[in-house]
């Protein structure tokens, strides 16, 4: 493969990564937290409801994981394409 | 020990670590100067990321915000920790590959224009100032509170101690000493959270505690919603604002964040791109534990305020209360005239209390303007964090910690500000734009002078604040995410966007934010005061409206880029490049 369709391979899919990804973030947060933070608090999770929970707790638990997830498939993805240093 | 002496004892100390560090880090050349060499470890720079981005609003502010706000408090929760995740999905990986000192350095060589690097200049000091504003006001507030030294005393010590590790170390100091601070400050935020957690909850983890049962074996969010139901507040798991305003503030706020200059420019720090991935990751934990234990704290600070002294009498209401009542963040007004304290709905004072010398038949400080409503109690935010262990009858030196750690969260922020406006002086204007033929050794002096007429100005801001900065501290992140945050996304993923674009973007972007700022926020001295929320747009809050001058800003880059012609090849050729992660090479500032 030449260096430049290498080069256009790997930020294909790195976008389709960073898509899958941006999708998780923005449903964790704006979804669960605001948008449907009123039809998730019927659901308790121990003292907390829900959609509150989701709010002010759980979208930074999700926020952690995620950038550590990208963390450990654009290694994998760098390694894969030859990127890697 | 008295809380006094256990202050002095913990800030001497504290302060003594980040003098000593600062001499040894020393910067020998504008590349320590700048970003450290470029060779801190991911480790270390996540912790001084975090100590960077959690400022005195994070440390003293935010949980007393929360905890008046209830469920509106999460759009600090959301927008300050998810913004990171954009940081470190979109921005900083890419940045670090194009490898240059600051943010209008990216912003001028990507849209090949001057123009276009001064508009980025001027944004990154008007964000840097407003908040470094905020930063000396929260030193002068823990110094006057705790060791009962003037005001303008207290931000004079902060000044010099800030002084003397950013001058003499620039981001290499900053950044080791910052370092030091995320411990001191995270020590000393969890320690009294864990406390009251097991005092109130029998659970030593506030983010369990928050969740969990108090006494009598009702959960405490339930207990807490019925006070408020029971007091007229509205429940506090549900909040006030319409749907739509809490989801544009989150929005700008993320947005914002990732737009930060100080935060950005911690990125060049690294070695290479995946350490700057890597460090992102980092610094969003460091960042998490206090931002998820906040909220706990939110919650056990506001349900002690309202146990402890609703339908209490004055004559036997605890310490604690009388001294911050003596400091002016709190006041009662006995308007039934029986003796106790009425905490209801309703503004108790209108505005801020203004005393008179007097003092009332139960030795409470005379206010001379309450209000008709039946709420006699008002309490300033900004004092939960720093009374809550006061409040839940904590040991001193707990206490005395929580001043340790204040100081350490304002002076670590104001340091990072404070090198961005210095480095945007002293670089992006002088070195790029007035004397490009200027000595390294000329370099760094500009920008040591940089940082001192920088320090002074923010110390005064500090003494004498200016109504309108709290204000402004807010929207500083509307401003950066309809500015900053669209030019420097379309820069790395259209190849297309060309400087007509992008300038005409941020031009539009910043110049909508202020406008709909001074029409329905701050006003303007003399001329107009601000609108209603009634004529608000579209039910926007002046602090959402940041989103929707930033999609304004994104439809007017892309229209007029595609209007316009093409970047030249050799910019198209750069962001290839900074497209692929190897060969980052060093940060360099030429």
């Amino acid at each position: 493969m030449s260096e430049s369709k290498n080069a256009k391979a790997y930020w294909k899919e790195n976008l389709t990564y960073l898509l899958v990804l941006l999708v998780i973030w923005f449903v964790s947060s704006f979804g669960a937290g605001i948008l449907f933070k009123d039809a998730l608090n019927e659901f308790k999770l121990g003292g907390f409801k829900l959609g509150f929970w989701f709010a002010q707790q759980g979208s930074i638990y999700v926020f952690v994981i995620l950038v550590f997830v990208y963390v450990r498939i654009m290694n994998k993805l760098d390694k894969k394409y030859g990127y890697d240093e | 020990m008295s809380v006094q002496v256990w202050t002095w004892i913990l800030v001497g100390i504290t302060f003594a670590l980040y003098f000593g560090i600062a001499i040894w880090a020393r910067a020998g050349s504008t590349k320590d100067f700048y970003v450290a060499g470029g060779g801190v470890s991911p480790l270390a720079n996540g912790m001084a990321t975090a100590a960077d981005w959690m400022s005195a609003a994070s440390f003293i502010s935010m949980a007393g915000l929360i905890s008046f706000m209830g469920y509106d408090g999460s759009v600090f929760l959301m927008g300050w920790t998810g913004g990171y995740v954009l940081l470190a999905l979109l921005l900083a990986p890419y940045l670090r590959k194009f490898g240059k000192f600051t943010v209008p350095d990216f912003i001028g060589d990507r849209y090949y224009s001057n123009t276009a690097r001064t508009v980025a200049v001027f944004c990154a000091l008007i964000v840097s100032f407003t908040y470094v504003a905020g930063q000396m006001r929260g030193v002068g507030i823990v110094f006057s509170q705790f060791l009962q030294v003037d005001i303008t005393f207290g931000v004079i010590i902060g000044m010099t101690v800030v002084l003397v590790f950013a001058f003499l170390g620039g981001m290499k100091g900053i950044t080791y000493t910052q370092v030091a601070q995320y411990c001191v400050l995270i020590f000393a935020f969890m320690v009294p959270a864990f406390f009251i957690s097991m005092q109130m909850t029998g659970n030593l983890i506030p983010q369990l505690g928050m969740g969990g049962k108090v006494e009598g074996g009702v959960y405490l969010l339930d207990k807490l919603d019925a006070l408020h139901t029971e007091l007229g507040f509205s429940e506090y798991t549900s909040g006030t604002k319409s749907t739509w305003d809490v989801f544009a503030i989150t929005m700008a706020l993320m947005a914002g964040t990732a737009g930060l200059p100080h935060v950005i420019v911690r990125f060049f720090t690294v070695p290479k791109v995946k350490d700057a991935r890597k460090s992102a990751g980092l610094a969003l934990l460091f960042i998490a534990i206090l931002y998820t234990t906040a909220p706990a704290v939110s919650v056990f600070a506001r349900t002690n305020l309202i146990e402890t002294v609703n339908d209490a009498e004055y004559s036997g209401i605890p310490e604690w209360f009388k001294n911050w009542e003596n400091t002016g963040l709190i006041a009662w007004a006995d308007k039934n005239n029986d003796g106790k304290i009425q905490y209801v709905k309703g503004d108790a004072v209108v505005g801020k209390p203004i005393y008179t010398e007097e003092r009332g038949v139960n030795g409470e400080r005379i206010v001379a303007n309450p209000t008709a409503d039946a709420n006699e109690l008002y309490v300033d935010r900004d004092i939960m964090v720093l009374a809550n262990p006061e409040i839940a009858n904590l040991p001193n030196w707990v206490i005395a910690l929580v001043a340790a750690g204040g100081l350490a969260a304002a002076l670590s922020t104001a340091a990072g500000l404070l090198l961005v406006i210095s480095t945007s002086v002293s670089h992006d204007l002088i070195k790029k734009q007035l004397k490009p033929d200027i000595s390294e050794k000329g370099e760094l002096m500009a920008a040591r002078i940089a940082i001192l007429v920088a320090i002074i100005i923010a110390g005064l801001f500090g003494i004498y604040p200016p109504g309108f900065v709290a204000a402004v501290v807010a929207l500083a992140f509307g401003l950066g995410a309809a500015s900053f945050f669209p030019a420097i996304l379309l820069g790395i993923f259209d190849k297309r966007m060309n400087k007509e674009g992008a300038i005409a973007g941020m031009v539009v972007g910043i110049s909508l934010m202020l406008f709909y700022m001074i029409r329905y926020k701050t006003g303007l001295i003399g001329v107009m005061d601000p609108l209603p929320a009634e004529d608000w747009w579209f039910g926007t809050s002046p602090e959402g409206f940041g989103t929707i001058a930033m999609g304004v800003n994104l439809i007017v880059s892309l229209v007029i880029s595609r209007l316009t012609p093409a970047p030249p090849i050799n910019v198209q050729e750069i962001v290839e490049n900074i497209r692929i992660p190897s060969g980052a090479g060093e940060a360099s500032g030429h």
